[in-house]
């Protein structure tokens, strides 16, 4: 199924890394309320910049991409936390009022 | 992830097995399950996962584990090669459904007319009894021809199939319903098939038609209101 594999982030994440690239991968690990993505939603990104898949309807991807050159750079995973109060959500970028974690960890 | 997790979850899913990649918060300590080294409890929580189709965070003792679950494609088995299926199954395949179209008309059921998927020119019948559809399975028939449509869904209704979708008319399904009362199905059993089949959404061409089939094979498989079967909810 050649448009299922499209659309699954792991296999396109290890293909980058196959091709050289530095590479982090973000999951939804836990949602409260309203956030758009389920628990198990992925996110891969590479230090050149390339982005792959979503973990919310693309309010904290910003976030994430940032906190992923980080866990590339450091090898550290990061637990982040987004949507404490609905004003900071705003902040972060949260608008729905949504909770949500999200695991960045690097694709060794 | 180490490039042995992945090497191992990649085949696990070429195998088209179900794992679970539980992960420590917020350490990041990574194990694939089952394995036979697991923890009961962290065992039974993946399996739970599994069960469920659904990833999530679960706390054991003080252990705060994520379960990521990978659960082979549900299947969607299309018993008609005909111009709905066209419409269906490449949509079928967009959702990210492992899809087999049944037609032993061989002129109707071509990898021109449908490339990539599984094409079956078996009898519909021996066709279904191989593929053993289970409770990840989906059935419908679109032929409009008894003699190919009446075979898989009395095959289908021995199955556990979730999903069970039958095209036609009202008049057409009573029919229907009258041919398999003959070979043997209880009411209960004829209840589990959707005919006519597809959400109401007043579908006229084939791509809508093969939405409101998917629609409803959504509802029923999340448990939604809309997929609840009832002699009213379609036309």
């Amino acid at each position: 199924m050649s448009d299922a594999d499209a659309l699954d982030i792991l296999s396109v994440a290890s293909g980058w890394r196959a091709a050289g690239e530095q590479v982090a991968i973000a999951t939804v690990t836990e949602t409260w309320g309203s956030s758009p993505r389920p628990a198990g939603s992925q996110l891969a990104v590479t230090v050149s910049g390339k982005i792959a898949g979503s973990v919310s309807g693309g309010c904290i991807e910003g976030a994430v991409a940032e906190a992923a050159m980080k866990t590339i750079a450091s090898g550290v995973p990061q637990l982040l936390d987004f949507g404490i109060t609905n004003e900071r959500a705003w902040e972060v970028g949260l608008a729905c009022g949504g909770k949500l974690k999200v695991f960045v960890e690097k694709l060794a | 992830m180490t490039p042995d997790l992945l090497a191992a979850l990649t085949a696990a899913r070429a195998a088209k097995q179900p794992v679970v990649v539980a992960t420590k918060l917020p350490g990041g300590e990574q194990m694939l399950l089952p394995a036979a080294d697991a923890a009961p409890d962290l065992a039974a929580a993946a399996a739970r996962a599994l069960e469920r189709d659904e990833s999530g965070t679960v706390r054991l003792g003080e252990v705060d584990w994520f379960l990521n679950v990978y659960n082979p494609p549900m299947r969607l088995i299309v018993v008609g090669a005909v111009h709905i299926a066209q419409a269906l199954v490449p949509m079928a395949a967009m959702m990210g459904l492992n899809v087999v179209v049944v037609d032993p008309r061989r002129s109707f059921a071509t990898p021109e007319r449908f490339p990539n998927v599984t094409i079956i020119t078996e009898w519909t019948d021996e066709a279904i009894e191989a593929l053993a559809p289970d409770v990840r399975t989906g059935v419908v028939t679109l032929t409009h021809d008894p003699k190919l449509d009446d075979p898989a869904l009395d095959i289908a209704l021995k199955s556990p199939a979730f999903y069970i979708g039958s095209l036609g008319s009202r008049k057409t399904h009573a029919a229907r319903l009258k041919r398999l009362r003959e070979l043997g199905h209880q009411e209960e059993a004829l209840a589990r098939i959707r005919g006519p089949v597809g959400l109401n959404i007043g579908a006229v061409t084939a791509p809508e038609i093969a939405l409101a089939v998917l629609g409803e094979f959504i509802a029923a498989r999340r448990n939604s209101p809309l997929g609840t079967k009832s002699p009213q909810s379609n036309v």
